[in-house]
């Protein structure tokens, strides 16, 4: 993207607050927070998914599931045991709990997917019928022109739509499917998706062509061309992906789960063998299937079996909270592992625009004269680099600012790509600013002589990394001269640098892509604080970088728009795509950002470091409990047979039925209470890899070896006061 | 001078001399399995066997060279005992029976060292000397470079090539095995084991009657019973014989030649991956367990109430004199955490928790510092299962030594650490539901049911050492603990070289400061943690109704 001239399209949205904070949160189905009334409204979804078909995606629940089985087996064939039944029901209630955790994070999911669902109503698409002249021209992309009402149309379903079909949509129709605009501007809402109210403006060719289907035009006449099938459009993935019903299992969590399944295997070794040991121990009668069933779920890790695939769902309704919607869990696993971010320099770390900081006058012009003039020649400049000058003159030699109505003779010239200059001719004198190449050009052509001096005002102030505007005047049949310099320089946004430092703590290399020459781009690095820098970057050197740093085995993200970052997108392990972009970019990125913060990029990255890491907590925390586990069951079923072993009941609990009842309880309440950390994720705060280890290992390693002796404990004290258990 | 201050210096005295010849010996095995030349008597060797050393190996082949390399030597050794009978040089021993001979074939060749004969009563010189002394060196050679295999798929990247077999076979014979074992022989010998290959002597009995004894190439074949982590004894004694372990010097300098090469295999394995600090870590996982098996171990035997262990100043019985409790319980505990299974006194006469910890050390793999090769390899698979859990607590998918431990090797690991525990746990509750294998315990209850655990947790693991009291000369045991044995030494094995071809295939990832620091006293503290609660709590249950029981009892 240019950074001369600003893409007149662009929503104004680079000074809006980075979404995903609360003011954006409303505007989308669910919230950050964990509701524990979720938990409530979830319970039939939880129910229903005790298909054994259903949960035998997850090894260690299932087994639970058989477990539950087998024990309402034995409770039927002796229904006045109380101790069975008691068992029986805390093991459905484990199953169910898992279920739970899983329903309540794709029902966060669904509200979203209601509030999508309607704006994908059916609509009825204008087509037009293919005509020889009109479908080549368009095809091409190439503005017609030509009357509206040249063309024939016919009204068909949306979903009868086919690729490639053209359809007409004017102020106040919603758009019929996902396609490129070919001909027309028009502003659109697209609140339906990105929950944003602000419309944004689609034109044909350029980087801002793609409409998505469900979304509504304000104002004007598109033409679009469908590239989506019906079925398979934004949206319809959108719905997909937020209910998690097109979640699929990521690498990682792949084999985490045959981690999981193994060592369940292991612990129904350890279970299934210890019969024939107790028969001849003597504590047959302590070992009843239904004990055996008991310790087995208390011993295979259950807590992270039931929270896995929640974390998981819950980690990309994270992303959807912030706006960002991943196509696939892969990428936001990836995300966690990237080592090497691409940081397009505009927008990300530089605010959108150049600013005005210094007015320099070449020798023996006042000041204040060249800050006269540079505001005098600005006022008909309204790119936002015209108007910092002004705003620059008045703050800093109080010039106040003139409206171009109070000049009356005033001859506007006004800024155009072309001439790289604005100025006014006003009472006979001529005041132009610009582009050095073009002012010089123009003081020459007047007969004016340019100052030795200047040359080296332009050098300097390139070298540090701005970009100089010269300042002219003319007298009538005076020589045109020079006066001085405005310092346009690059503004790096606020707290960047310490960003940028968290990253480098992280161990993820920051690098800055610009269309800057290299020694301007050295100079913002420099400013904003990132390891490297890309100047004068074409779509082609991107792709060498990227392809460059995963030879090195690093994972690199970025973000870009155009239909020529598309390569880019699809070549890098995490290819954040920017929702005004144009279709080809969404389709090649591995995430669209449905507000187009680049920014948003480091989010993306904490978001998955923060998903990795609740579920390694989770785990470690799962497999620690199990060791306060043994201390209640063990001398529960064994302490008859050799005494000696109640020494290992250093709980204290009331009864061998009270101690194996507790830890079941105990293990079927863990997972309900970790369902909010399970959702929210465990809170991450950037640091080095050594301190994450050591406090998440205090906290989830040392923490899941005692707080089950106390927990098992206290429920043992409240079961102890239930007559005929204690 | 204190038994307890005897043992604090003999232990000093161990760690001084494992310290000291830490880095020569670490450094010397990396370059043997690192160099291009060929020594003579090496390549006369590879002619012989028809082996080319310089060609490269994928794993299946590198494999392939393992296991056919062990059946032959299976079926040699077992032959080797079927016609004993007529071999010259057999004492006049005669064959022996067919479920023996594949026992104790198994045995040896899975560097077991499991003996249900008595070696002073059935095998000849040249069984002893040209079967079981050989695969004495063979087996621990093997075991070694499928460890060096494994380090290499760490430290190579983007190819599936692992070394040669046959060249780190030959290699570790030797240049590691044989001059150690050489050296260490003459030191045996200087302490007083014997070294001959004279026939029977009768000898008279202070309280009459006569003793039958005979001689034997004792002396060499302890040292590498010891060196290479074997633990089959000469005699029946094993090494509370005075001919296989005359006094307490011989004692110490035994458990150094077990303890001598596991250790510094943790250097070689810096050394091969490029940074000494991660061979660190690994060798401070081991020497905390180690160090503290050892210390519970003397504690244990020390604390023993009652008057007799008093007097004797604690649990005397089964063990030597002339080792004391100290050098009775630092042996176990060496022989125990390795694959040697040697002993110097008898693990059934322990306290009950001494037998606990006996059991445990096996049963967390004999990786502190373990098996020669085994030890370092089943250490290096726990690292890779600690990273894989812990590693995501950092915010990235797991990498050891800059490897991603993905679905693959996450597979291969979890298939590695089932073995174990499926065939001790396995074989133990079948022969406790049979009728018969009950009969061949010779206490009862809970001490009776510790011989079968302690049987099979020692031949799945390798280990070999019994805990006496176990009449393990039936065809049943025989067979079971054989196939056992077969199976613990060669499938962990089958995932080890997939694992290192998996590895040796991927790309490096650069190491950042997001990278999990696997170099570091927290990862070795966080390894510790994993070993103990996965595998010490697979066999809780099994230990609470052993020697926990008795332990608690007293």
């Amino acid at each position: 993207m240019s950074t001369a001239t600003p893409a007149p399209t662009r929503p104004p949205r680079t000074d809006a607050p980075p979404a995903g904070g609360p003011g954006a949160a409303p505007a989308r189905g669910g919230s950050g927070l964990f509701d524990p009334r979720q938990l409530v409204t979830s319970f039939p979804d939880a129910l229903r998914k005790l298909d054994p078909r259903v949960m035998v995606k997850s090894p260690v629940m299932f087994v639970v599931l058989v477990g539950s089985v087998v024990t309402t087996a034995l409770a039927l064939t002796d229904p006045t045991d109380w101790f069975g039944w008691a068992i029986t029901g805390w093991l459905w209630l484990t199953t169910i709990f898992a279920n739970l955790a899983e329903a309540v994070a794709e029902g966060r999911g669904k509200a979203q997917a209601d509030t999508l669902r309607k704006a994908k109503t059916d609509t009825v698409a204008r087509r037009v019928v293919p005509g020889v002249d009109s479908l080549k021209q368009s095809r091409t992309g190439v503005r017609t022109g030509a009357p509206a009402g040249a063309r024939t149309e016919e009204r068909v379903a949306g979903t009868d739509l086919r690729v490639g079909d053209l359809v007409v949509c004017e102020a106040g129709d919603v758009i019929p499917g996902d396609g490129d605009v070919v001909e027309g501007v028009a502003s659109v809402d697209e609140s339906a998706i990105t929950g944003e109210s602000a419309p944004v403006i689609r034109e044909s060719g350029g980087d801002r062509s793609a409409v998505t289907g469900g979304t509504k035009v304000l104002s004007d006449r598109i033409v679009v061309r469908i590239t989506t099938k019906p079925g398979e459009t934004f949206i319809d993935r959108m719905i997909g992906l937020v209910e998690g019903a097109s979640r699929q299992k990521t690498p990682n969590e792949i084999a985490l789960n045959i981690l999981l399944a193994s060592l369940t295997i292991v612990f129904l070794l350890a279970v299934v063998t210890l019969k024939p040991f107790a028969i001849y121990a003597g504590a047959d009668d302590q070992t009843s299937m239904i004990v055996l069933a008991a310790l087995l779920v208390c011993l295979i890790p259950t807590t992270i079996g039931a929270l896995l695939s929640a974390i998981g769902i819950a980690g990309m309704d994270r992303l959807v909270q912030r706006n960002v919607l991943a196509m696939s869990g892969r990428a936001v696993e990836a995300a966690g592992d990237v080592s090497t971010l691409l940081l397009d320099k505009t927008g990300t770390i530089t605010l959108g625009n150049r600013q005005a900081a210094e007015f320099v006058p070449v020798a023996g012009v006042p000041a204040a004269e060249l800050a006269d003039a540079a505001q005098l020649s600005s006022l008909a400049d309204e790119t936002p680099e015209g108007r910092s000058i002004v705003v620059l003159a008045e703050e800093a030699y109080g010039l106040r600012e003139r409206d171009p109505g109070e000049l009356p003779g005033a001859d506007w010239v006004r800024f155009t790509a072309q001439t790289r200059m604005s100025g006014v001719d006003l009472d006979g004198r001529a005041v132009r600013k610009g582009a050095s190449g073009s002012v010089v050009a123009w003081v020459k052509e007047r007969g004016g002589r340019v100052p030795e001096d200047v040359r080296d005002l332009t050098d300097r102030i390139a070298e540090a990394g701005g970009t100089p505007l010269l300042v002219a005047s003319a007298d009538e049949g005076g020589d045109a001269r020079v006066l001085g310099v405005i310092h346009l320089k690059d503004v790096v946004k606020e707290g960047m640098r310490e960003r940028f430092d968290e990253l480098r703590r992280m161990g993820i290399r920051t690098v800055m892509i610009t269309g800057d020459n290299p020694l301007t781009a050295k100079a913002i690095a420099e400013e904003a604080g990132v390891d490297d820098f890309l100047a004068e970057a074409t779509p082609e050197d991107k792709m060498a970088l990227i392809k460059r740093e995963q030879a090195g085995g690093k994972l690199v993200a970025m973000t870009g728009d155009g239909t020529n970052d598309a390569p880019a997108l699809a070549q890098a392990d995490v290819g954040v795509a920017m929702n005004t972009g144009t279709s080809a970019a969404k389709e090649a990125g591995n995430m669209v950002d449905l507000d187009s913060d680049p920014t948003k990029l480091i989010e993306i990255v904490e978001i998955g470091k923060q998903l990795l890491i609740t579920r390694g907590a989770l785990t470690t925390f799962s497999i620690a409990n199990d060791v306060a586990k043994y201390f209640a069951i063990i001398p529960a079923m064994f302490a008859v047979a050799y005494p000696s072993l109640d020494r290992l009941n250093i709980m204290g609990l009331a009864s061998p039925e009270s101690a194996i009842l507790s830890a079941v309880v105990f293990n079927a309440l863990v997972i309900v209470a970790l369902v909010p950390l399970a959702l929210r994720g465990v809170r991450y705060r950037p640091a080095s890899a050594d301190r994450m280890l050591r406090r998440n290992l205090g906290i989830y390693g040392l923490g899941g070896i005692v707080a089950p002796f106390i927990g098992i404990k206290l429920i043992d004290l409240l079961l102890s006061l239930i007559p005929g258990i204690g | 001078m204190s038994p307890q201050l005897a043992g604090v210096l003999q232990l000093t005295a161990l760690i001084a001399a494992l310290a000291l010849s830490y880095r020569p010996l670490g450094d010397y095995m990396a370059r043997v399995y690192s160099s291009e030349k060929h020594y003579r008597p090496e390549k006369w060797i590879y002619r012989v066997i028809g082996a080319n050393p310089a060609a490269e190996m994928r794993w299946p082949a590198y494999l392939r060279g393992v296991l056919a390399f062990s059946a032959v030597s299976v079926l040699l050794l077992y032959l080797m005992q079927r016609v004993q009978g007529s071999l010259p040089g057999s004492l006049g021993f005669s064959s022996i029976d067919p479920d023996q001979a594949f026992n104790t074939a198994a045995s040896f060749v899975a560097n077991t060292n499991w003996q249900s004969y008595y070696g002073e009563q059935a095998m000849g010189h040249v069984v002893q000397t040209g079967g079981l002394a050989v695969q004495n060196f063979l087996s621990a050679a093997v075991g070694m470079a499928v460890a060096v295999a494994l380090v290499r798929g760490f430290a190579r990247s983007r190819t599936g090539e692992l070394g040669n077999f046959w060249a780190d076979l030959v290699r570790g014979t030797v240049r590691v095995l044989l001059p150690i074992a050489f050296l260490g022989a003459i030191v045996l010998v200087a302490c007083g084991a014997i070294q001959n290959f004279s026939g029977i002597h009768s000898v008279g009995q202070f309280t009459g009657g006569t003793q039958e004894w005979n001689g034997g190439a004792v002396a060499s074949q302890e040292a590498i019973k010891e060196l290479g982590t074997n633990g089959g004894g000469y005699f029946n004694a094993n090494s509370a014989h005075p001919f296989e372990n005359p006094n307490p010097l011989s004692n110490l300098f035994e458990i150094f030649l077990i303890l001598l090469i596991p250790f510094a295999l943790t250097r070689t394995f810096g050394r091969m991956v490029g940074s000494l600090k991660q061979g660190y870590a690994i060798l401070g996982a081991m020497a905390v367990i180690w160090l503290g098996f050892s210390a519970l171990m003397m504690w244990t035997e020390f604390a023993h109430r009652g008057p007799a262990f008093e007097i004797a100043g604690g649990a005397m019985e089964g063990k030597e004199t002339r080792f004391g409790i100290a050098g009775s319980s630092l042996f176990a505990v060496a022989t125990t955490l390795t694959s040697t299974g040697a002993v110097n006194s008898f693990h059934s006469s322990y306290t009950g928790f001494g037998g606990g910890i006996t059991l445990l050390g096996m049963q967390l793999g004999e990786i502190a510092p373990g098996g020669v090769g085994s030890g370092l390899y089943g250490m290096l698979i726990m690292a890779v299962i600690a990273v894989f859990i812990a590693g995501l607590m950092v915010g990235r998918t797991p990498e050891y030594l800059g490897k991603k431990i993905g679905t693959r090797q996450i597979q291969l690991a979890a298939c590695y650490i089932l073995v174990t525990p499926a065939l001790v746990l396995g074989f133990t509750a079948v022969a406790m539901a049979l009728p018969t294998p009950a009969d061949s315990m010779t206490n009862s209850g809970a001490h009776g049911f510790s011989e079968i655990l302690y049987a099979y947790t020692s031949a799945a693991n390798n280990n070999g050492s019994a805990f006496a009291g176990l009449n393990a000369d039936t065809q049943w045991f025989n067979t079971t603990l054989g196939i056992a044995m077969l199976l613990g030494r060669f499938l962990p094995m089958v995932f080890v070289l997939a694992l290192a071809g998996s590895l040796a295939e991927q790309r490096p990832v650069p190491e950042t400061a997001g990278t999990l620091r696997t170099d570091k006293p927290l990862y070795a503290g966080l390894l510790v943690g994993t070993i103990l609660i996965i595998t010490g709590l697979t066999y809780f249950p099994a230990l609470a109704l052993g020697p926990l029981a008795e332990g608690l009892a007293s």
